[in-house]
């Protein structure tokens, strides 16, 4: 690695305009600090200049003489002249491209290039090469992964990039680094590793985009910065690479950050943790996971979002569908079985995404295949006939009769019990709104019940909506039942509203029905302790006629008023006030009596 | 002789059993009438003597209903009440008392019809066995 002498400092001029750079700063380096742009291929921050391409090629003049240099990788000495568009420069560089697009003819890349510099045609016979052997692939795997899986063999025009005897490698792990860098395309990284290549995707744009291991997880985050990802992370797997670090101006990047527990004491809890989607797999009938033009609603959302994966294009594979089939109640309104419930949003967002098809391409066949058609708010029903009047065709389809999905040598065939067979390019299903996988290990950690459909309790289904039978606990949103945005946004504000009024008093309201001790009849044996789930109760010692005994104390604050201890004293000392004993059995006596 | 009409005391804790038979009750559910429910906060706080002693004043049978494993409102108590019901079975089975008589259930408070098949299956099983005899206070 170049040596960059600290503190001695040499005055050079790049086209005319001076800087004070420390010496062994490369040319390219110093252009880049005075924002003059030179063009390269084979070269990357993060790694070490290689000057394989050439096309950094700049002139300088030093001690009187002119020399053509390579930018990337010429430490400044001394006080030199450059020029980085001389005319023996260009001459240079057009000559470069020159070759270049006549090595690789079929290299977007390198066309592009070439049509930039004006260059229509090479002077010299094509040839058939994709790889312009600028080592790029070589330094990612040698410098940022640490495996030097693949380098240059052979030499003079059998050189090329491969592994060890053209083996499959055992040290590529498979991380795709090399396929990234390179500018060509030309790395194909299944000929080196027979590991299974697994791409990293977005899991906001529902996989249909990639990530990296550094990555803002969606334009909205908060806050809005991107995260590593430790799990593959190459720094964390296996202590190299750290290229980001290097791109990163104010050196905010942190790897010793770890997961951090902390601690708080709240006076209220909102729980707002949403929901899953059904899994459309399961029902096999419409082709999800077997056919790629078949996807669900919130995968449709995001490819016509504008910051999506395709930048708001809806299309498949590249190709624009002109034919759409919707299907609604994809495992909702399920006779039998969890989901008998309706998913309340599905009506109202396949209409939107009818009107966005519509939108979009202007000559697009738009089905959509209901059971009813539940538009119940406000400009809802409205909505819906504007979408009829744009042309969407409604069919109904009675759940019992299932739809079929299948695939001929045209596309995808759309078969419904009394409707005519339908072309599509693009089904989109609506699935089920499910509570979320760990809805019961959430449940039990604030102590809430859920209903038979899985969802939260709220207390009250009319008259308490956005509380618990748990005090200080709220529930907002999707967890307690499916609902739209205002719907969720109505009971958020409602949540914050009622956990405001908890905090704002400045007293707490306590149980009535606590536990008591009778403190002649305890014998401090200590069992009501144990059984308390709260910790409300202790031993203290008390001064009986003389002698220091021990017994049991509650705190009315702590206790709940559950009984545990009252139930379990071997005395009766310890008595639940509202359920003691006595009041018990009078119960029971009277009850049986009164029959 | 008209059909022998059994007595039963259902032990119902406030935020489950107790709130599921209020459920079947809201929901219109048809149960048979011959439950006298006794609510407690939680089925923690039942001492097991509450059944012999219901069982003396004259009961013929008795339910404790509790929250499901896990989902107890104090966390823990329907666990106690577990542990010392089959406990009690043993020593009722050991006084010869029928152990069909006394049934523990954990209903939740979304589960009214839940509820009232239990009620209709305790019901129906002491009908069979007929009414508690010889349970006296000494």
């Amino acid at each position: 690695m170049r040596q960059v002498v600290e503190n001695e400092l040499t005055k050079i001029e790049i086209d005319g305009k001076e800087i004070e750079v420390e010496k062994g700063t490369t040319i390219l380096e110093a252009a880049e600090k005075l924002g003059i742009e030179i063009p390269t291929l084979c070269h990357h921050k993060a790694f070490t200049p290689f000057g394989a391409c050439r096309l950094c090629t700049v002139q300088i003049t030093r001690n009187g003489r002119e020399r053509l240099v390579t930018s990337c990788n010429y430490p400044i000495e001394d006080s030199i002249k450059v020029q980085t568009g001389s005319e023996r420069v260009l001459k240079g560089r057009r000559m470069i491209i020159e070759l270049l697009s006549s090595r690789c003819p079929d290299v977007q890349a390198i066309q592009d290039l070439a049509k930039k510099m004006g260059i229509e045609k090479s002077r010299f016979g094509p040839k058939n090469e994709d790889c312009i052997l600028c080592g790029l692939c070589v330094r990612a795997c040698e410098e940022a992964i640490g495996s030097s899986a693949i380098s240059f063999v052979n030499r003079g025009i059998n050189r090329e990039i491969s592994t060890p005897f053209y083996a499959i490698s055992e040290d590529c792990i498979g991380c795709g680094a090399c396929q990234f860098v390179c500018p060509t395309g030309a790395i194909k990284l299944e000929k080196f590793t027979n590991k299974e290549i697994r791409p990293l995707t977005s899991d906001f744009n529902m996989g249909l985009s990639g990530r990296g291991n550094v990555y803002l997880t969606f334009p909205q985050a908060v806050p809005n910065v991107p995260i590593v990802d430790p799990l593959n992370c190459i720094y964390h797997l296996r202590g190299t690479c750290k290229t980001c670090e290097k791109y990163c101006e104010p050196n905010a990047i942190d790897f010793d950050q770890k997961e951090e527990t902390l601690e708080l004491n709240v006076g209220a809890i909102i729980v707002a943790t949403g929901f899953d989607l059904y899994d459309a797999s399961q029902k096999p009938e419409y082709g999800y996971g077997k056919y790629k033009e078949v996807i669900t609603g919130l995968e449709f959302e995001r490819l016509v979002s504008a910051s999506g994966p395709t930048e708001g294009k809806i299309s498949i594979d590249g190709k624009e569908p002109k034919k759409v089939v919707f299907i609604q109640c994809v495992g909702s309104r399920e006779k039998e079985g969890d989901h008998e419930y309706c998913s309340r949003v599905c009506c109202m967002y396949t209409a939107k995404h009818a009107h966005l098809v519509k939108e979009k391409i202007k000559d697009a066949e738009i089905n959509i295949f209901y059971t009813d058609v539940r538009s119940y708010g406000k400009g809802y029903e409205e909505f819906i006939n504007r979408v009829k009047d744009e042309g969407a065709i409604y069919r109904r389809r009675e759940l019992d009769d299932p739809i079929e999905v299948t695939k001929n040598k045209d596309g995808l065939v759309v078969k419904a019990k009394g409707h005519p067979d339908l072309e599509a390019d693009l089904v989109v299903l609506a699935p089920a709104i499910i509570p979320r996988k760990d809805a019961l290990d959430v449940a039990r950690k604030v102590s809430i019940s859920q209903s038979p459909d899985g969802f939260y309790s709220e207390a009250h289904p009319k008259l308490r909506p956005v509380e618990t039978l748990t005090d200080g606990v709220l529930l907002a949103g999707c967890c307690q039942g499916p609902k739209d945005i205002p719907d969720s946004v109505a009971q958020a504000s409602g949540a914050a509203s009622r956990a405001m009024a908890i905090l704002s008093k400045n007293k707490v309201k306590m149980e009535a029905i606590t536990a008591e001790v009778d403190e002649d009849a305890c014998r401090g044996c200590g069992i009501c302790i144990e059984v308390c789930p709260y910790g409300a109760i202790e031993l203290k010692e008390i001064d009986k006629f003389g002698h220091i005994v021990t017994v049991a104390l509650v705190n009315e604050v702590l206790c709940k008023g559950c009984g545990a201890c009252s139930g379990t004293c071997l005395s009766q000392a310890i008595q639940q006030k509202g359920f003691t004993d006595q009041q018990l059995l009078s119960a029971i006596s009277g009850v049986i009596r009164a029959a | 002789m008209s059909e022998f009409e059994p007595n039963i005391v259902a032990f119902l804790c406030n935020w489950c059993s107790y709130a599921g038979a209020d459920l079947a009750g809201t929901s219109r559910i048809e149960y048979p009438p011959n439950v006298k429910a006794i609510r407690v906060m939680c089925s923690g706080r039942i001492n097991p003597m509450f059944i012999v002693n219901a069982l003396q004043e004259g009961a013929d049978g008795v339910l404790i209903g509790g929250c499901h494993p896990g989902d107890c409102h104090y966390s823990q108590g329907n666990y106690y009440a577990r542990r010392k019901f089959q406990i009690m079975r043993k020593i009722l089975e050991y006084l010869g008392i029928d152990p069909a008589r006394v049934r523990m259930s954990w209903v939740s408070a979304s589960e009214g019809q839940k509820f009232a098949d239990v009620i209709s299956e305790v019901i129906g099983d002491v009908k069979k066995i007929g009414p508690a005899k010889n349970i006296n206070r000494i």
